[in-house]
């Protein structure tokens, strides 16, 4: 378990996509009526306009779209990590959907474990669960063997 | 509304990294400060509009300036996306008969005040995306887009350095620009620590205090001012489908965001084409939002951007001088209103480095959130 400096806040539209992760699950919303896939998750479907809406399970698989490295000035307990690597990775499953994580070696893994110079675009990379909390447990990324 | 408004007068306090006064003081004298530009008293002014972000509200500037009875006031959202977009809402205004004498406005100490990222983490939903993950600030967020524009289409940090590098030039001979002494070269700038890879210091804007003001009534009116009127030929807004501001990552085409909405809008209405300016102010809080703006305004191609940077092409001199009084990167960073004054010198023939028989300006806001720009003419 990595320390979790900055927790995500959760309303209504965000809460089934953690009550996923603490289940070792990687779900993403999906439209009930015509089964798109949206994110991030919010109440109506732009396509159709139904406001009912599922979860559904996804591969945990996915391509580096993109990769940042922040330096200071940063918030406090990001600063003591700094360098460390911001990746954006574009799911398999739906190649509209992108999920914001961190590549790391193993979970637990601090978000600097990685060198940022072996990061490549369009490489794959598999979804792992990292619970820093009781309620949150963070997806991370590893690259796909 | 195409030729029907003029901007009749332009004024800005100093810029430092720390000015006297708050916020409210510095809005109130730029605000007089351009009436006093335009021949035109404050207790006239009738129209008012601003940024969201703006501290200072329209009862409380109203109630320092001496206003009239306001019949038209608006703000415009997303930062760096509003400034045009204050003087097209007055210019729609005045247009339209709903005022008749209207200021746009933005005043920030951001040089001296906290940054706003900065402040106590009470994520939002929509922030709990990106924060926890590591993303935090605006330039993480056009850094991981840079990166991926640098890989579809081949651009370097060299592409980036011409940007930092011509803006700098022409700060450098302006006197009122904070780098106005600070010579830079492309070593410097290869040899600058890192604000968020691929994106180093230069690559950021400054951090300033400071206010502008602008004052605009109709093509009639301005015939009365003192200045050389400078006309809106058009305006227009930008905020394209399934976009996420910054993080404008969950939707097709992720590098083609608003400019792209905005410029389709801006040149539906407009006589003049890309081909057709010779100077234009384009929003940059980062370097690589110049190079995203010259595809999304139509000077180039979608990838050609960089490219188009190369061999002076975007210095006094070259094929389309770009920010001319030294932008948000080197002359100040008050959320592109800078450029508003400076598109205005150009139109007039006073700006320090002016562009021969230049007859339009674009001046844009940013690339990355929803936008908006004006093509100014005189």
């Amino acid at each position: 378990m990595s320390e979790q400096p900055l927790l995500p806040a959760i309303g209504d539209d965000e809460a089934p996509f953690w009550e996923a992760t603490r289940k070792g699950e990687l779900r993403i919303q999906q439209c009930a009526s015509c089964e798109r896939l949206r994110f991030p998750p919010r109440p109506m479907c732009p396509w159709c306009h139904s406001t009912d809406s599922q979860w559904s399970l996804m591969s945990g698989k996915g391509t580096i779209y993109s990769y940042v490295v922040p330096h200071p000035p940063l918030l406090p307990h990001f600063h003591d990590l700094a360098p460390y690597s911001v990746i954006l990775v574009t799911l398999d499953d739906d190649p509209k959907i992108r999920l914001i994580g961190n590549l790391v070696n193993k979970v637990g893994d601090a978000i600097n474990a990685i060198d940022p110079n072996s990061i490549e675009i369009g490489a794959a990379v598999q979804v792992v669960f990292d619970s820093v909390t009781d309620e949150i447990t963070m997806p991370r990324w590893v690259t796909a063997s | 509304m195409k030729d029907a408004t003029a901007i009749v007068g332009i004024a800005e306090t100093p810029f430092a990294k720390k000015l006297p006064g708050s916020e409210l003081e510095l809005a109130s004298k730029a605000i007089v400060a351009a009436c006093e530009d335009a021949g035109i008293d404050p207790s006239e002014i009738d129209g008012m509009s601003s940024y969201t972000m703006e501290t200072s509200s329209e009862v409380d500037v109203a109630r320092n300036v001496g206003a009239g009875e306001i019949t038209f006031f608006s703000q415009v959202g997303y930062g760096g996306g509003a400034g045009p977009g204050a003087v097209g809402h007055v210019a729609m205004a005045v247009a339209t008969g709903q005022c008749r004498v209207g200021v746009a406005w933005r005043s920030r100490k951001r040089g001296s005040g906290q940054r706003p990222w900065a402040g106590p983490t009470q994520l939002s939903t929509t922030a709990s995306w990106a924060r926890p993950w590591g993303l935090l600030r605006p330039v993480d967020e056009i850094g991981m887009l840079t990166r991926r524009y640098m890989h579809d289409y081949g651009a370097t940090r060299d592409h980036l350095a011409n940007v930092a590098l011509s803006v700098r030039e022409h700060a450098n001979n302006n006197p009122n620009a904070i780098m106005y002494e600070r010579k830079m070269t492309r070593d410097d700038y290869m040899n600058a620590r890192w604000i968020s890879e691929p994106l180093c210091l230069f690559d950021n804007c400054l951090e300033t205090d400071g206010a502008l003001a602008c004052v605009i009534v109709s093509a009639e009116r301005a015939k009365d001012c003192p200045n050389k009127p400078v006309y809106i030929h058009s305006f227009g807004q930008g905020l394209p489908p399934q976009h996420q501001t910054m993080q404008n990552y969950f939707n097709d085409d992720p590098l083609r965001g608003p400019a792209w909405t905005c410029a389709d809008q801006l040149y539906r209405n407009s006589d003049i084409r890309p081909e057709d300016i010779k100077v234009a102010q384009l929003y940059d809080a980062f370097s690589p939002l110049i190079v995203l703006s010259l595809e999304g305004y139509g000077f180039c191609k979608r990838g050609e951007g960089a490219e188009f940077t190369n061999d002076g092409a975007i210095e006094i001199g070259g094929r389309l001088p770009v920010n001319t009084s030294g932008g948000g990167l080197s002359e100040a960073y008050v959320h592109g209103l800078n450029l508003i004054n400076e598109g205005v010198r150009q139109m007039r023939g006073t700006s320090c480095n002016q562009v021969k028989d230049a007859d339009s300006c674009l001046v844009t806001a940013g690339e990355g959130v929803p936008t908006s720009a004006v093509l100014l003419r005189n």
